[in-house]
C-alpha cells in the first residue's frame, strides 16, 4: 500500500492563485475603466471643471442649483420619464402579444422572425436616421398615407411640434426595443410547464382568460427582466433623439443624455454635463434593485 | 377565424417592424425625381417605384463619400476590440465558473452590473480622460473605451456557458496526471470554443452599433465609425442625401441581422439571468 502523493502546491495547481490571474485582467478594466470614471463622473458633478482646460475646482452644489432652477433641464428630466415610460408600456404590450404570435405556427414564421429581428439589430443611429426620413416635414410617407385614407385634413409636422415629437420619439423607442423584449417574452412562455395550460384548457379557460389568469402571472419575472433592459436601453439612450429632433424646438424635447452632451461636450462645461448625467442614476437604480431581485428569487427558487 | 387573427397579428406586427427597411429599401433605388415629391401631392404614390429603379444612390455612396473609409475604421476597430475582449472575457469568465469557488457567482453578478452603467453617464469623464492620453479624434479612444461594454458581457456570457459544459472532461484529464494549468491550456479551450464564437460575435455587433462614445471622441470625418459617419457625416451642410444615407443603412443592417438571427438564443441566455429556465 503507498499512501496518496502529498497535494502538489505549485503555482500550475494552485486553484486560487490561478484563478486571481486569470480574473485580473478582466477586474483590472472594469475598476480602471468603469469604476474609476463612475467615481469622477459623480465628482465631477460637484466641480467647474471644463473641458478647455485641466483646472478642477470644487463648488459644492452650485452646479445642481443651476440645473435645478433651468426650465429646460427640468424639462428634460420629464421628457426622460415620459418617453422611458411611454415606450416601456407600448413594448409590454406589444411584446406580449407578438410572443403570442410567435409560439405559434404559421407560414412564413423564419422570415417573420428575421424581420421582427431587424430593429433590434440595425444600429440606433441608422435607425434614428431612417425614422427622421419617415417623419420629414415634407415628404412624411405617414402624411400621405393618412391623407390618402381620408384620416388627416391638416398636416402633421412632426419633428417640428413638441408634443409630436415627443410622440414620434416615443414610438422610435418602442419599435426599437420590443423586438428585444419579445424574444426575452418567448425564452419565458417555452419554459411554462405544459401540464399547466393543459390544466387551464380541460378546466374550460379559453384564450384570454389563460393569458391573464395563468400565462402572465407567470411570466412576469420574465417581463420584469424585459422592462428592466427597456428602461435602461430607453433612459440612457442618447441617439435617438440627438438624431431625430437634437432636442428641438427650441430645447423642448432634450433628454437627459441629450441635455448632458450639450451642456458637457460642446458647450465644454463638464461640471454641468456630469451633474445632469447624475439625475440617470435614479432610473438605473431602480433597475439594479430589480435585477437583484429576479436573480434572489431565482437562486432561492432553484431548489424546487 | 383563430387562423385570420393569427395571420392579422403577425402581419400586423412585421408591418411595424419591417417599415422603416422596407422604407430604407425603396428609397435608396429611387431615382430623385420620383423621391422628392412632397406628400401633400396625392396623386403620386410615395409606396412604389412610379419610375425604374436607379443605382445612382449606390454609386455616390460608394464613389463619393467617405463610405468605405468607415467600414474600414470599423472594421479595426471591430478585429481589436473583439481581441482584447476575447483575451480578457474568456480567462475570467472561466476563472468565475471553475476557480474562484463560491464568490464566484457573486462577483460574476458585480462585473455583469458594470453592463449597466451606460455609456451617457460616463461620456463626461472619457472626454477628460481621452484628452489627458492624446487620444481625441483617434480609433484608440474607440479600442481602449469599447471593451469597458463588451468585458463584463461577455465573462457573464462565458461563465454562463461554462456552466452548461459538463465538469468531467477536465477532472478526467487531471485523472490522467495534467496539471490545473495544462488543463486550462490544453483541455478548456476546445470546451470553450461555442462560448469564443458569441464573444467574438457580440464585440461585432456592439462596435457596429455604438454610437455615443464615438460622437463624443471622434471629430475628423475620415476616423468616423459607419455608425458615426453616415448620421452625422453623409449630410452636406444642409443637404440630406436621402438615397445614399438610406442605401448606407441597409447595407449596414443585413449583415448585423443576419448574425442577431444566429446568435438571438446564446445573447438571450446572458440577458435573463437564469430568470428563465431552459
Amino acid at each position: 500500500m503507498t499512501s496518496p502523493p502529498p497535494p502538489r502546491r505549485t503555482f500550475a495547481d494552485r486553484e486560487d492563485l490561478l484563478g486571481a490571474v486569470m480574473l485580473g485582467p478582466a477586474l483590472a478594466y472594469v475598476i480602471l475603466l468603469v469604476g474609476v470614471p463612475f467615481a469622477f463622473a459623480i465628482a465631477l458633478g460637484f466641480s467647474n471643471a471644463t473641458a478647455g482646460s485641466l483646472s478642477f475646482g470644487w463648488v459644492g452644489l452650485s452646479n445642481y442649483v443651476a440645473i435645478l432652477g433651468d426650465p429646460i433641464f427640468l424639462r428634460a428630466l420629464r421628457n426622460s420619464v415620459v418617453v422611458t415610460v411611454g415606450s416601456q408600456v407600448l413594448v409590454v404590450v406589444l411584446a406580449t402579444a407578438a410572443a403570442q404570435v410567435f409560439r405559434a405556427t404559421f407560414r412564413g414564421k423564419r422570415f417573420a422572425r428575421f424581420v421582427l429581428l431587424l430593429p433590434w439589430a440595425v444600429p440606433v443611429s441608422l435607425a434614428a436616421i431612417a425614422w427622421t426620413w419617415i417623419f420629414d416635414s415634407t415628404f412624411s410617407v405617414i402624411n400621405w398615407t393618412l391623407k390618402a385614407a381620408g384620416l388627416l385634413h391638416g398636416w402633421l409636422y412632426w419633428l417640428g411640434d413638441p408634443a409630436l415629437a415627443l410622440l414620434a420619439i416615443i414610438i422610435v423607442q418602442a419599435w426599437r426595443i420590443f423586438p428585444f423584449a419579445t424574444v426575452i417574452v418567448l425564452a419565458g412562455l417555452s419554459s411554462i410547464p405544459q401540464e399547466i395550460v393543459e390544466a387551464a384548457i380541460v378546466d374550460g379557460a379559453g384564450f384570454w382568460r389563460r393569458l391573464f389568469r395563468v400565462e402572465l402571472p407567470l411570466l412576469l419575472p420574465v417581463v420584469a427582466v424585459a422592462v428592466l433592459f427597456g428602461v435602461v436601453y430607453t433612459a440612457t439612450d442618447l441617439g435617438v433623439v440627438y438624431i431625430l429632433t437634437g432636442g428641438g424646438p427650441a430645447n423642448t424635447t432634450h433628454v437627459l443624455p441629450t441635455l448632458a452632451f450639450q451642456r458637457g461636450i460642446l458647450g465644454a462645461d463638464l461640471g454641468q454635463g456630469a451633474a445632469i448625467a447624475v439625475f440617470l442614476l435614479p432610473f438605473l437604480i431602480v433597475v439594479a434593485i430589480g435585477m437583484l431581485r429576479l436573480a434572489h428569487r431565482t437562486e432561492v427558487g432553484g431548489a424546487r | 377565424m383563430k387562423r385570420v387573427a393569427l395571420y392579422a397579428a403577425a402581419l400586423g406586427i412585421i408591418a411595424f417592424a419591417g417599415f422603416p427597411f422596407y422604407w430604407m429599401l425603396i428609397t435608396a433605388f429611387k431615382q430623385n425625381r420620383d423621391l422628392y415629391v412632397g406628400a401633400s401631392d396625392l396623386s403620386h404614390i410615395p409606396w412604389i417605384f412610379n419610375d425604374p429603379p436607379t443605382l445612382d444612390h449606390v454609386k455616390l455612396l460608394f464613389g463619393q463619400t467617405d463610405f468605405p473609409r468607415w467600414v474600414l475604421n470599423t472594421l479595426v476597430v471591430v478585429v481589436a476590440v473583439g481581441v482584447i475582449t476575447v483575451a480578457v472575457a474568456v480567462p475570467a469568465g472561466y476563472s468565475l465558473a471553475r476557480l474562484v469557488g463560491r464568490w464566484g457567482e457573486r462577483m460574476g453578478i458585480g462585473i455583469f452590473f458594470t453592463y449597466l452603467i451606460p455609456p451617457t453617464l460616463l461620456f463626461v469623464p472619457f472626454s477628460r480622460l481621452i484628452s489627458l492620453l492624446g487620444l481625441q479624434d483617434s480609433l484608440g479612444a474607440l479600442i481602449l473605451i469599447y471593451p469597458t461594454m463588451t468585458i463584463p458581457f461577455c465573462t457573464w456570457l462565458v461563465m454562463g456557458f461554462l456552466r452548461s459544459v459538463p465538469w468531467e472532461i477536465e477532472e478526467q484529464a487531471m485523472i490522467d496526471g495534467y496539471s490545473r494549468l495544462e488543463v486550462i491550456l490544453k483541455v478548456a479551450p476546445r470546451l470553450i470554443v461555442p462560448g469564443i464564437l458569441t464573444v467574438v460575435v457580440f464585440s461585432f455587433t456592439l462596435v457596429l452599433q455604438e454610437f455615443v462614445y464615438a460622437l463624443t471622441f471622434i471629430s475628423s470625418v475620415n476616423k468616423m465609425t459607419v455608425s458615426l459617419g453616415v448620421p452625422i457625416a453623409l449630410v452636406r451642410g444642409d443637404v440630406y442625401h436621402w438615397g445614399a444615407l438610406m442605401a448606407a443603412a441597409l447595407f449596414t443592417s443585413i449583415p448585423l441581422a443576419i448574425v442577431y438571427n444566429a446568435f438571438i438564443d446564446r445573447f438571450i441566455q446572458g440577458f435573463t439571468m437564469g430568470a428563465v429556465k431552459g
